[in-house]
């Protein structure tokens, strides 16, 4: 883990401006940010810890919690909210068992909502990993993750 | 260079690709190899068409007939009867209301718009620079490195009127000023795409559609302000802009657009892509600096403004990414040009994002000026579903709420600034009688009691209790105490929030009361909601 934090950190620099792209490197392809990888990026690039984790943890596309194998974002923002976006997310907690910021006991599924994703033009919306899929009814979203891996 | 009979553009913007546009231009691919079709027709992925509400959208060229809601299963049937046979597919063709069109251009749609930042996107293929040089790609740049000085691009800029297009509305060509005046050697040129305010995604589109026009006006704000190095602060969920503008940024150093010594002039550019982590508080511009230098997105106090210190302490050029797409144009055709668009107190024009209840959701860009019922009515195609209009929202959800009796005002910063409101981000949502204001005031205030940073009390403590203040009045037990507690509030934050997150959150609130106080009121003292909304909602989440 430390080899790999640190040929990380020479990928991008050595600096305190390319904490954001480090961070978002290491967690790429896992669900989270760990103790150890924060401790040890803080350590390469000679910062406290609490630095890193304090940054880490202002944004919300890092995680320093297990999250699960999906990770399912419902957007409930105004333009999707008019258009039924509080259906949808009650369809998908019913579905999953979860209330938002929560993880199903498999690991397989967690909840969270997101702002805007932009596509309101095909409102109410949700993003699952990196596909983001829109006008939906509280019938279509569950059928969307019955047909997830 | 082979020429083709005609070239099909298929749209390859986020909007349309959710919609399954990736399978639509895969098949189309497979049609016309399997047709031997290869040679006559050419198939190109372009930027946003704007009508969003209609895609997948597919046009075919010369003839210029577009088609909307195009599926993979429909890709055989235009290929046997429009590709080969020269018949068109009537039932693919667009369709609002009673109004059906075979050229989109022609559609009450487009006739109202001006096309000056979207003037390329749907129009070339923004992974190829040619195309782009084919248009007006770096003609104005080249204009500006060949014959005028940097005191003469910003005199341009100024006098074009050209206001910032990312919410605040300052005036470009002093914000360039004060940056090329700012003593120091090394200076910054960043470029603000961390588009995070609901219901926008103009500066997506833009990005997706015609990356190289944000290059061109980026280096020759470099240019004008002093700056050899630009920075575009893209937001983590754009995906697809920030792999785009990646290859745009390559492709125009193989070029000679960017580099050392750009079209032999002695200026060097380079830019280098951010990608933001999830913060909408990132898009005020002190944040996205402190971003940038790879710390927590808390903003800064003001002044001293970025055009001194910026990015670590340098002076630095802050532009949205509209306001930039507006640069090439301008250098080309002139300060005069841009001022015979829009209105005169406010030049040029304005991209808008329409969504909620309206016909023709999408991408729009207007004239400055123009009013909100062309909007809504001619534009957007007007309310669906038998409805009837209730409230538009400008400028995104920390944007005023306006009501009936502003459909004749027109759309521009002043006019706007006048009624309460803002021109923001240009998103614009319009909602129909069946919902309550009420109820969508409980649905702001929960997404800026979770976007304020924290950082300061004001917007802290002043956006949970507004929150906890209206979810009272949305349960049926407020009063009339309650909604002087709001104003008392909603003024404290204006004047003592430290930056634009916590001194617009009472834009949409203070005008809400302004312009709906009848439908709080009828909440108050056990009262109940007219539309049924919040009784149904508050339950939900006691």
């Amino acid at each position: 883990m430390r080899e790999w934090v640190r040929q990380t950190v020479e990928q991008f620099g050595r600096d305190r401006h390319q904490l954001l792209e480090i961070l978002g490197h290491l967690q790429r392809g896992r669900s989270y940010l760990e103790k150890e990888t924060l401790l040890a990026v803080a350590e390469e690039l000679d910062l406290p810890a609490a630095e890193v984790y304090g940054t880490a943890t202002f944004y919300s596309l890092y995680s320093t919690v297990p999250r699960g194998k999906h990770i399912i974002r419902v957007c409930e923002n105004a333009p999707c909210h008019i258009d039924g976006a509080a259906a949808v997310l009650a369809a998908v907690q019913a579905y999953l068992g979860l209330q938002v910021n929560e993880t199903t006991e498999d690991g397989r599924f967690t909840l969270e909502t997101t702002s805007c994703l932009g596509i309101c033009s095909a409102a109410p919306a949700l993003m699952i990993d990196d596909d983001v899929h829109g006008n939906l009814t509280p019938e279509s979203a569950v059928g969307i993750l019955k047909n997830l891996a | 260079m082979s020429m083709h009979r005609s070239h099909i553009l298929i749209c390859s913007g986020s909007n349309c690709s959710h919609r399954q546009s990736r399978a639509v231009r895969s098949r189309l691919r497979q049609a016309i190899t399997e047709t031997g079709l290869e040679r006559e027709f050419k198939v190109i992925e372009t930027g946003c068409f704007g009508l969003c509400q209609q895609g997948p959208i597919m046009v075919i060229y010369p003839e210029g007939v577009h088609y909307c809601r195009v599926q993979a299963d429909d890709i055989d049937e235009i290929v046997q009867t429009h590709l080969q046979k020269g018949r068109v597919v009537t039932r693919l063709l667009f369709k609002s209301g009673t109004e059906q069109s075979v050229e989109l251009p022609k559609t009450a749609f487009y006739q109202k718009q001006k096309r000056v930042v979207l003037r390329n996107v749907g129009l070339i293929d923004p992974e190829n620079i040619e195309e782009s040089l084919a248009r007006d790609g770096y003609q104005g740049l080249a204009k500006v490195l060949d014959t005028l000085s940097p005191e003469a691009v910003i005199a341009e800029v100024t006098n074009s009127g050209l206001q910032g297009r990312g919410g605040a509305g300052f005036p470009a060509g002093r914000k360039w000023e004060f940056t090329r005046k700012a003593p120091g050697d090394q200076k910054y040129v960043v470029c603000n795409a961390d588009e995070g305010e609901p219901g926008t995604s103009k500066d997506r589109l833009i990005l997706e559609g015609d990356p190289h026009t944000i290059i061109e006006g980026m280096a020759i704000a470099g240019y004008a302000v002093g700056a050899t190095k630009g920075f575009i602060y893209i937001r983590g969920e754009y995906q697809l802009s920030l792999q785009r503008f990646r290859q745009a940024v390559a492709q125009a150093k193989e070029y000679g657009l960017l580099g050392q010594d750009i079209l032999g002039s002695g200026f060097h550019f380079d830019i280098e892509v951010r990608s933001g982590a999830g913060a909408y508080v990132c898009g005020e511009e002190t944040a996205l600096l402190n971003s940038l230098e790879g710390k927590r997105g808390e903003p800064r106090y003001k002044p001293p403004f970025p055009a001194n210190f910026g990015l670590w302490g340098k002076p630095t050029l802050i532009n949205n990414v509209e306001t930039l797409a507006n640069i090439g144009p301008i250098l080309i055709h002139g300060a005069d040009w841009y001022r015979s668009i829009g209105s005169p107190e406010c030049p040029g024009t304005k991209v808008f994002t329409l969504s909620g209840n309206i016909a023709n959701r999408g991408l729009i860009e207007v004239p400055m000026g123009i009013t909100l019922r062309e909007i809504v009515e001619d534009i957007g195609g007007g309310i669906p579903n038998g409805r009837h209009f209730k409230m538009a929202q400008t400028g995104g959800t920390s944007g005023g709420c306006l009501a009936v009796q502003h459909l004749d005002l027109p759309v521009d910063i002043p006019h706007l600034a006048e009624v309460g409101s803002s021109l923001g981000s240009g998103a614009l949502l319009v909602v129909d009688d069946s919902h309550c204001m009420v109820d969508l005031a409980r649905v702001f205030l929960k997404f800026f009691a979770h976007e304020s940073c924290g950082q300061c009390t004001p917007c802290r403590e002043g956006t949970t209790l507004l929150k906890r203040l209206v979810d009272k009045i949305a349960s049926g037990s407020g009063t009339a105490a309650d909604i002087k507690a709001m104003r008392r509030l909603s003024t404290t934050m204006q004047m003592t929030s430290l930056c634009g997150l916590g001194q617009t959150v009472p834009t949409p609130v203070l005008t809400m009361l302004a312009y709906f106080n009848d439908e709080f009121m009828e909440h108050l003292d056990g009262g109940a909601c007219a539309t049924g909304v919040c009784r149904a909602a508050v339950k939900g989440v006691v």
